[in-house]
């Protein structure tokens, strides 16, 4: 059952099934905008839309998204919530092709997230490099991905102590997702490898180069 | 080049009102921290409330005028040290001649004061469409640091002339209440918590403790209760935003907030209370008041209640 939970007074929380969803709406949102929507947050499970109540109120923020969603995910009871029936509606992917990064395999918990996952080195290389990810959502730091791998997930904790360091380019995994240090800044992923490819310059049009809904591939440059 | 940075004091950063439109990229808004202040300040010195000032933090700034300027400050109160025929005052415009030093002294109360340059504000490089110093994520001119050259004057956001306060603006310069009292709804994750949590928040005091920063007030006093421990996929959060860690510590989200994060948010403090948020300083105590629940649903109108 999907939800809308106002947010303070200049935001409504439209929660959402999954990262499908999320993008479609996110998309929708772009393409239909609405005077008065100030920004449009997608996350894993989650549009954060931020507005201007002088502009425009909440409610009709909540009629735009609805109508936006398709039928069966509408946020008014009216629809009688998941039937059996339910028909999935085709999320169109995205027609840009993957974004290729290419990875040094020699981050120093490299072998410590191999352990843990029950794998070798040579597996764990070979299944990072060999899965498809998509980026689920950006936050925490300008051009910081989030991404999920479609095929396998390498679900490993954060480290229990954070580094006060992390190198710009430093490929890490944790809780799931697979992240790219935008630059040298703290951090408590599981730092698997680095890559060259500059995620974020703010200079650069676009200054991120991964997008929520973007497909990336690992690809590698060298391995233990 | 227009003026020449003596002192930046404890921490002095160019704002404005912030970058919007870039969530997705994980650049978050940040610009000003006390929105009312910097508003004044720039209204006193004929700008437009875009242009970009001086926030100074715990007073100490001190900058040379290189040619003449009309300046405002607004904001904490601080002593003003500049020369005799500047007339220089807090809360109205005034005029810097070629040469001529401000200073500013520490504020007894409060803890951001900001400074607007009349002609349009400072004319520093923008990034992604603003002049702001984003001290977490790292965009925007680095701190102010003592001998730094800043360019004055955008045309674009010089409309009017200096003005006087008008009788409403007395609000914005009387000190603040002690504790101050912030008015905030549920936040989204408000059903994450326990009713002693929701009383707790309504009712008890807290400390604004030294880790605060433009990020946010890390508060110190009665720990908040989840009746959950599901942890929160990444959301979007907002300024304003009570988000609670797991050691049940409140943090209320500032400026420099990030776009997203993985702690529930069990209230959100209202729009222009962040502002006085904004100015409290390590010590300072501060209180919560629930606004209605039902208030906020009937605004809302059609949204659907929680299953």
């Amino acid at each position: 059952m999907r939800r809308v939970l106002p947010c303070g007074e200049r935001a409504l929380l439209v929660e959402l099934d999954g990262l499908d969803d999320v993008l479609a709406l996110d998309a929708a949102i772009r393409a239909a905008p609405l005077a008065g929507i100030d920004d449009v947050v997608p996350a894993a499970r989650t549009v954060l839309i931020h507005f201007d109540p002088a502009v425009v109120p909440a409610v009709a923020i909540v009629a735009h998204v609805d109508l936006l969603l398709p039928p069966d995910r509408r946020t008014t009871a009216g629809t009688g919530g998941q039937s059996a029936a339910r028909q999935r509606p085709e999320i169109p992917r995205p027609a840009e092709p993957a974004v290729e990064i290419p990875v040094r395999y020699d981050g120093d918990d490299l072998p410590h997230v191999a352990v843990q996952l029950g794998l070798t080195v040579g597996e764990l290389v070979a299944l990072h490099s060999s899965c498809s990810y998509r980026v689920a959502l950006v936050g925490f730091a300008p051009g910081f991905a989030y991404m999920v791998g479609e095929d396998a997930e390498l679900d490993v904790p954060r480290r229990t102590t954070p580094r006060t360091a992390v190198p710009a380019g430093a490929v890490a995994l944790a809780g799931g997702y697979c992240g790219i240090y935008p630059r040298e800044m703290p951090g408590g992923w599981q730092l698997i490898g680095c890559t060259t490819a500059t995620v974020w310059d703010e200079r650069r049009d676009p200054p991120a180069l991964l997008r929520p809904g973007a497909s990336v591939r690992f690809v590698i440059e060298w391995q233990p | 080049m227009s003026l020449t940075i003596l002192d930046p004091g404890r921490l002095a950063t160019v704002q404005d009102l912030g970058r919007r439109g870039f969530a997705s990229l994980g650049v978050g808004r940040s610009g000003v921290a006390d929105r009312r202040s910097a508003h004044l300040a720039n209204r006193l010195a004929g700008n437009d409330p875009g242009a970009a000032v001086i926030e100074a933090t715990f007073g100490g700034l001190a900058f040379r005028a290189e040619i003449d300027l009309v300046v405002a400050v607004a904001g904490a109160h601080c002593p003003l040290h500049a020369p005799p025929r500047a007339r220089a005052g807090m809360h109205l415009p005034f005029a810097l001649a070629a040469g001529a030093t401000l200073r500013l002294g520490a504020p007894t109360s409060g803890l951001r004061t900001y400074v607007a340059v009349a002609g349009g504000g400072l004319a520093v490089e923008a990034v992604l469409g603003s002049r702001s110093t984003d001290l977490l994520a790292g965009l925007g001119p680095p701190p102010l640091a003592a001998g730094d050259v800043l360019p004055v004057g955008d045309p674009t956001l010089s409309a009017r002339r200096a003005s006087v306060p008008a009788a409403a603006d007395s609000l914005a310069v009387r000190p603040p209440a002690s504790p101050a009292l912030l008015r905030a709804l549920p936040g989204p994750r408000y059903d994450w918590f326990t009713a002693a949590a929701h009383g707790t928040l309504g009712q008890d005091t807290y400390l604004v403790s030294s880790k605060s920063d433009r990020t946010g007030l890390r508060l110190v006093g009665p720990p908040l209760a989840r009746a959950t421990s599901i942890e929160l996929p990444s959301e979007g959060m907002v300024r304003g935003a009570i988000q609670v860690p797991p050691d049940g510590l409140p943090v209320l989200l500032l400026a420099d907030h990030p776009v997203t994060g993985g702690y529930p948010v069990i209230a959100v403090v209202d729009d222009e209370d962040t502002d006085v948020a904004a100015q409290l300083r390590p010590g300072d105590v501060l209180r919560f008041r629930w606004r209605s629940r039902a208030e906020n649903a009937t605004r809302l109108g059609a949204v659907a209640s929680s299953p």
